[in-house]
This record gives C-alpha cells, structure tokens and sequence, in this order.
C-alpha cells in the first residue's frame, strides 16, 4: 500500500510517500528532507492525532457558545464522535479558562477544557 | 475635556500588547478604546488552535492567547472602553469618540497608537454576476456566527479563496456537520499555510481547486448552486470547464484589508502596497506622535508577530510621551524599498537615531521560491543576505539588521529574492 502525504512539521511542505511492505507492513517513507518529516510520515501512517477546538452551549453567559478544547491531541478517527459528545453537554458560567469541562473525552484519558473564561450574568 | 499620556484605538491583541508595553516601560494614563462588547478583537472568534508557538512557546486558541493579554491588562489596570467607536483622530492628538451611554466626547492624547485590525474584502470587491441571493457570507463573518453567536449559516457550502480565514472555515462548517463541496482558489498556488491545507482539507477529503473561480452564483432569494471555472494564465475563464454544484452557502475568503478610514481622514500617509500607514522603524506614522502596529499596517498571519510589533510600538509611544524630541522625521532616515520577487517591507522607513541595536523588516516575497535568499542592500552594496529553503506569499519574513551594519546615509536600503543560480 501507497499513501501520498506532505510533512507540516516545518514550512518546507515537502511531499511524503510511504510504503507498507505487503509481507512484514514494515514503513519505508520516500521524499523527506530530514529524519522528522519519516517520524512525521510513521506517526501518521500508525496513530495519527488532531487537537479538538470547538464550542459547546454556556448558560447565564453573555455570550451562548463557550470555545473548548481537548487538552491534548486525540485520535483522529474519534474526532466526530467527540464533536457529539461535546455537543450533548450544557455547562453553567461562571467559568475559568482552562477548567475542566468534560473529563476523559470518550475514554481516551483527554479531557476537554475551557478556552476561556465567561462571567455569569 | 479627558486627557491621556496614551491612547490605544482597538483592543484586539495588537492593542493590547502596545498598551502592556507602554505601562511596562512607565508610562502612566492609557486609555484602550474598543467598540466591540468585549477586549480581543479577532482572537475572540479565532477558536482554532495554532497561537502563541512563538510569544508562549505553546500551541494556543485565539480566546486563550487574547486573555493571556486581558489578565496583564487588568493586572496592570490599564483603563479601557469597551462599546466605543473612535470616530475620528485630529493631528495635533484629538479623538473623537461615541457610545451609547455618554454620546460624543472628545480626548486630548499625547500619544495614539491605532490598533484597528482590518476588514474582509466583501463581495462588492469582486465580479461576480447574478442575484445577490441569501447564502453569500465573507468567511469571517460566518466565523463569527458560528463560533461567537451559535448560529449555523448553512448545509452544501462551496468557499472561494483559500486563505486560512476560508480553510480553518472548510473544516469548521465540516465538523458541525456541513458538506464542504470544493474550495476554489484563483491562483496557481494557496495563500493559506501547508498546515491547513492538510489539516482542514486533506483530513476531510476537500477538494482544493487551484486555478479556479467561481463565474456564476444561482438562485434568486437564496443560494442555490454555484458555477466554478478554470482560469488560464491570464486568470480568464476557460470555456467548457463549467462544473456546476448545487449548494446553499458561499463562502468569500478572498483578503483582507487594513481598517484605515481614521488614518486617512487625519491625514496619515498610505502606503498603497499595504494598504497600511507609512511607518518607520519605531512604527511611528507620518504624524509625530501617532504610532501604528498589527493588521491595521500590514496583514499579519501570526499573531505572535503582532504582538512583537505592538510591543514595539507601544515602546516607542511611552518614550515619545517622555521625550517629545524622540519623534523621527528629523535624523538620519533611509527609506526602504521591495525589489524584484518581495511584494512590500515594513517598515518602509529606518530612523537612524532611533533604533538600538538592530532593526527588523517585515516583508512578503511575490511568489513560492525554494532554495532562495534574501538579499539587503544599502546604495546597491549588499550588506546581508539570508538563505530560505522556503519562501511563499502566505508566510511573513523577518529579516533583522544590525545597526552597525547600516552606515549613515541618504541611500535606500533594498531587498529582493536571489535564486541559488542567480537572479529572479
Ligand atoms: C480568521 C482568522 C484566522 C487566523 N488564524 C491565525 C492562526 O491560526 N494563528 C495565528 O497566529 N494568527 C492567526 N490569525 C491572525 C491574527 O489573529 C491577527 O493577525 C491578529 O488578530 C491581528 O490583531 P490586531 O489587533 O491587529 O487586529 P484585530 O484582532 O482585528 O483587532 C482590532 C480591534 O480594533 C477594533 N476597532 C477597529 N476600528 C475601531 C474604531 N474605529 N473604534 C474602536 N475600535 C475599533 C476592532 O473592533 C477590533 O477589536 C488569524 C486571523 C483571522 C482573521
Ligand atoms: S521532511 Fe523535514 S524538511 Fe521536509 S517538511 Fe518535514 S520537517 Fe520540513
């Protein structure tokens, strides 16, 4: 198997191929410039990652939407099911950035935080 | 009539940092005036992480980077005004200000420092023909919608531009459930950072049409579809490639442009390439004593470089409330000037007497270039020059000179892109 990536580690965008020998499915990552963008290649091809931002609904806020994160990357391919889950809960202001407002995102041991503090009024 | 050391027109980060500045190198009464509900600026709707990796060495939202800022403020009781429009500035330092709660007031200022960020090109901008149906937003418009107020702005959306407003939206308007059909992109390459490119259309299977524009927008009340076209070289539609897409939304991502009606009014010289005042080295205007810094002098796209330049800014304004003498337009001034393959630089004058130690440029190259350098030149001699494996138009370029290398003169100091064989 062939997949086609570029590298964001740096501005350079140099553009990936990694190969998964068919037999041992060992990675072998062709166009690279440096050793980050094959550890690059390797992280996406076996557990790629993304930072969550969004919003979810505050109550007694001037504002309706309170913007959340998770505190660290997650899997990639739980990215919508976490959109959901986010979406199901309701919080109350006053809140602090950075408190926590949803614990251990779908058992992934990340939690999701405030990205910003919100009086109550 | 009120009267402040300093006043800061916008309270977006640009703002924000000039103000801490000058509180931290003494200045006394400062005043920021904002006429949004709350401090931030364009951070506040930004909720996207990718701030801060330079000032904070971390990986920050927009709100999370903005209230960093806020807290200092507060911390330092910095008096601001929030729901406050600056209707205009005078030359010898007046502003002329309105609010619901106490009408038109004016404030004598010793200093100005704006800080008005910028607008997005609205449609009016471009050519599209057709109606003028219900669907079309500018990209930060809808951004703000979304992420600000709770209201989604449609289902089958197509995004012209690929600017990172329009793909940090692709992805946005993706996970609340929205069908990103195609970004379409007039240029041969995107404007938009490689990062999200791959992260806000490649995770989700967006296409990116470069070479592309949108030449037809159909419905009457609302959007029902659009008409995306390949360009030629010329950027001329081709006949016969027509694709048509049925759609509700259209997103304009399409540029932005610094917010300067005050400056132009006061009479402030207008660099015509950026749309921004004309600055020297300690961002200081044509007017002594109004400085300028962020996205009102030339578009940023991190804003870690914002608040580097405010910070200066707001350095410069606390010395000049000090020491009036420090106002340029009297020593030494080189001019600076953008050769062959760099757009702008900013600043577009270097006061001799003023900097110490080193001066920063701030400038965009024309085109992508890889394996190039940065050549800088005083009177035609180069002085320095800065290898890049990697240029591209999307991405600001900081070139720092050190001041002994600048020998006083009336030359101009040039900067243009060298190809590792030779010239552009
Ligand atoms: C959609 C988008 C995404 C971005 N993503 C990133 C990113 O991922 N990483 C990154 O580092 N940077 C990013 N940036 C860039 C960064 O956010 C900006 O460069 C920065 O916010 C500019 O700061 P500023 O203070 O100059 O302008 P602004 O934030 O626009 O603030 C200007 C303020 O001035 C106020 N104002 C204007 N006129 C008046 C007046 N007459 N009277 C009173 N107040 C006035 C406005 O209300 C506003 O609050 C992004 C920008 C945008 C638009
Ligand atoms: S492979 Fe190395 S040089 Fe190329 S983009 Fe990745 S980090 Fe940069």
């Amino acid at each position: 198997m062939t997949k086609e990536m570029v590298c964001i580690v740096c501005p350079m965008g140099c553009r990936l191929t990694v190969t998964s020998a068919d037999d041992t499915g060992t990675l072998n990552v062709i166009g690279n410039q440096c050793k980050r963008g094959e550890a690059y290649a390797i992280e996406e091809m076996t557990n790629p990652t993304r930072m969550l931002p969004t919003t979810m609904i505050i109550r007694g806020s001037l504002l309706k939407r309170l913007p959340v994160r998770t505190e660290k990357p997650i899997p990639k391919e739980l990215i919508f099911e976490a959109m959901k889950k986010i979406d199901d809960v309701v919080v109350e202001a006053p809140i602090k950035r950075g408190d926590v407002v949803i614990s251990n995102l779908l058992g992934t041991g990340v939690n999701v935080i405030a990205s910003r503090s919100m009086k109550h009024i | 009539m009120t009267q402040y050391d300093i006043v800061v027109i916008g309270g977006g980060p640009a703002g924000l940092a000039a103000a801490v500045e000058a509180r931290e190198q003494g200045a006394k009464s400062i005043l920021v005036i904002e006429r949004d509900r709350e401090l931030g600026g364009i951070l506040q709707q930004c909720i996207h992480n990718g701030f801060g990796l330079r000032v904070f060495n971390e990986e920050l939202t927009g709100p999370e980077y903005a209230e960093r800022f806020i807290d200092e403020l507060e911390a330092m009781a910095i008096e601001y005004l929030l729901d406050t429009m600056v209707l205009e500035i005078t030359q010898d330092r007046q502003i002329i200000i309105s609010n619901s709660e106490k009408g038109i007031q004016i404030i004598n200022a010793k200093s100005i420092v704006l800080a008005m960020g910028c607008r997005e090109r609205t449609r009016g901008a471009l050519a599209i023909p057709g109606y003028r149906p219900a669907g079309v937003f500018n990209a930060g418009t809808a951004q703000r919608y979304i992420n600000v107020e709770g209201y989604m702005v449609g289902k089958r959306v197509v995004i012209l531009g690929s600017g990172d407003i329009g793909l940090i939206m692709a992805r946005r308007m993706t996970l609340e459930g929205a069908q990103v059909l195609a970004v379409a992109e007039i240029m041969p390459f995107s404007g938009g950072l490689t990062r999200n490119i791959v992260q806000c259309l490649d995770d989700y299977n967006i296409p990116l049409m470069l070479s592309h524009t949108i030449t037809a927008i159909k419905g009457k009340d609302r959007v029902e579809g659009v008409v995306i076209q390949k360009v030629d070289q010329k950027m001329q539609p081709i006949p016969g490639t027509e694709i048509e897409y049925k759609c509700d939304t259209i997103l304009l991502s399409v540029g932005l442009i610094p917010e300067n009606e005050l400056s132009r009014k006061a009479g402030i010289a207008i660099d015509p390439v950026t749309n921004g005042p004309v600055v020297n080295s300690n961002m200081e205007t044509t007017i002594p004593g109004i400085f300028a810094c962020g996205n009102v002098v030339h578009v940023h796209d991190l804003v870690d470089f914002v608040t580097e330049e405010s910070r200066h800014a707001g350095n410069a304004a606390a010395k000049y409330v000090m020491d009036e003498s420090r106002s340029n337009h009297k020593g030494t001034v080189i001019r600076t000037k953008a050769e062959e393959g760099v757009g702008y630089i900013v600043p577009q004058q270097i006061d001799m007497d003023s900097i110490d130690g080193k001066v920063a440029l701030f400038m965009r190259v024309r085109n992508v270039y890889h394996n190039a350098s940065l050549s800088v030149k005083l009177g035609g001699v180069e002085i320095k020059r800065v290898k890049h494996r990697h240029l591209a138009p999307g991405e600001m370029v900081r070139v720092d000179i050190d001041k002994q290398l600048i020998k006083e003169t009336q030359a101009e100091m040039t900067v243009s892109v060298v190809l590792e064989e030779g010239r552009v």
